[in-house]
């Protein structure tokens, strides 16, 4: 049996509390954003489907490639190495061979051009992450998860890094995890609310993703969908 | 020269407190009369200083390697470190001096007990602080490891050690400090030659002067190994 695409299901605990009840979360090629209240189990979800330890446990069906791609809240950067080191991060973990020129053509792609030497402490908060896009991108891996890694940035910021990673990425399947409703409609082609141990399907808006940040249609949806949220708590 | 002044003080007070009188010169002789027995016995001096020296630096390569070697095992092998985690804590309850006496019944007069005794007071802290620092990598940051399937050997190069080695810088500067008093213990206990020697000797034929000149210079080779460790450890931003 095939499935269009990763992702998985079943029912998950943490505990004796469930988090998720006989609920499947699909990852089909594209962006697809997962929502819910802080300490509803959103990022250990992300953490069950990337293999990662956790204290929940999956009873169900867990269906990734190989290799993940993650970026999470924090960029992770290693401060001892240099810009171009780090993009290689993964590939020497795995002991794989380095390839510089790739490294700087990434750091290039992600705006910082000729920074391959610089270190992590020289870098703003906005590039940092985008030295972690360039990392998630050397991978090539056909699975991004994305932990909140916009919400430490300024709201300038953090709308450009938006609509960088979705470009750049827009040929993976990705699932990005955030409590932020006008950044999942902004992003996400499909949007999922984790609530009361279920997973809601929410009613994307229409293409183009991403939205533009002025976009009027995305303002009144995200006032909408803030709404709903904060009635629902 | 401001530099300077903090030493300069206690110096003065010293030369005081020897011109005063109250204090006979056989209990404490003035800086002055040491000064003067440094520069006619240097010759003397200079020999016990190298004999000690070398014992110092042997037992600090020593315990280094040693001490580094057990700390980056236990990140390689969880067994090892579940093994060998105890027996670290326990022996940091162990007062390392009260070994002197058998080292030198085991190893006889020479440097070995020395160097031995050296080992054993850097090579706990080393082990410890090292051990410390490569358990407290950021989980986080261990998640990499994970989802590239690193092995342990390639986590622990590129993402354990680069995070402890400030606590690796720590231990080391600890490390220095000790290991001239485990060289000079061992010379007390039992030896022919070095500071520790000439100090216990010279105390014996009431040459005081002598034995202040071999106390000013273990304390100023402490403080210059401290130095040098210090101004590397920096550079090397540890």
């Amino acid at each position: 049996m095939s499935r269009p695409g990763y992702g998985l299901g079943g029912t998950v605990r943490l505990g004796d509390r469930h988090l998720l009840r006989d609920a499947a979360l699909p990852v089909a090629p594209g962006w697809t954003c997962l929502l819910g209240a802080s300490g509803a189990g959103k990022s250990t979800l992300l953490r069950l489907l990337a293999g990662l330890d956790c204290t929940a446990q999956l009873e169900g069906w867990r269906d990734v490639p190989e290799r993940i791609g993650w970026m999470a809240q924090r960029d992770l950067l290693q401060d001892r190495m240099s810009l171009a080191a780090n993009v290689q991060l993964m590939a020497r973990l795995r002991g794989a061979s380095a390839d510089p020129a790739r490294a700087e053509a990434l750091l290039a792609s992600v705006g910082l051009a000729g920074r391959g030497d610089a270190r992590p402490a020289q870098l703003s908060g906005g590039e940092r992450q985008r030295v972690a896009l360039a990392r998630v991108l050397f991978d090539e891996a056909p699975l991004v998860l994305l932990d909140e890694p916009f919400s430490a940035l300024d709201p300038a910021r953090r709308a450009a890094m938006q609509s960088l990673a979705h470009t750049v990425l827009k040929d993976r399947h990705v699932l990005m995890v955030t409590h932020d409703p006008a950044e999942a409609l902004r992003l996400g082609e499909r949007i999922f609310l984790l609530q009361d141990q279920a997973l809601v399907p929410l009613e994307p808006l229409s293409p183009p993703h991403p939205r533009p940040v002025g976009d009027s249609e995305l303002a009144l949806a995200g006032a909408a969908l803030l709404a709903r949220l904060g009635h629902a708590a | 020269m401001k530099r300077l002044l903090p030493l300069l003080l206690p110096l003065l007070l010293w030369q005081g407190l020897a011109l005063s009188g109250q204090v006979p010169p056989y209990i404490l002789p003035g800086p002055l009369a040491v000064a003067r027995t440094l520069l006619a016995e240097s010759a003397l001096l200079w020999t016990h200083l190298l004999v000690t020296l070398s014992e110092v630096l042997a037992g600090l390569a020593l315990g280094v390697v040693l001490g580094a070697g057990v700390a980056l095992s236990t990140s390689l092998s969880p067994a090892f470190e579940r093994l060998s985690h105890p027996v670290l804590v326990a022996s940091q309850a162990l007062p390392v001096f009260v070994l002197a006496p058998v080292l030198t019944l085991w190893m006889g007069y020479g440097p070995a007990p020395k160097v031995a005794m050296t080992v054993l007071l850097v090579f706990f802290p080393v082990a410890s602080g090292l051990r410390d620092g490569l358990a407290a990598t950021p989980p986080e940051v261990l998640d990499l490891a994970r989802l590239s399937g690193a092995s342990r050997l390639r986590a622990l190069f590129w993402l354990r050690l680069p995070h402890a080695l400030p606590h690796l810088g720590a231990s080391l500067r600890i490390a220095v400090t000790y290991a001239p008093t485990g060289a000079v213990i061992g010379e007390w206990v039992g030896a022919s030659q070095g500071l520790g020697y000439l100090m216990l000797m010279s105390n014996a034929r009431m040459k005081i002067e002598l034995m202040f000149a071999a106390l000013i210079l273990i304390v100023a080779m402490t403080l210059v190994l401290n130095l040098t460790t210090d101004r590397l450890l920096r550079r090397a931003r540890m």
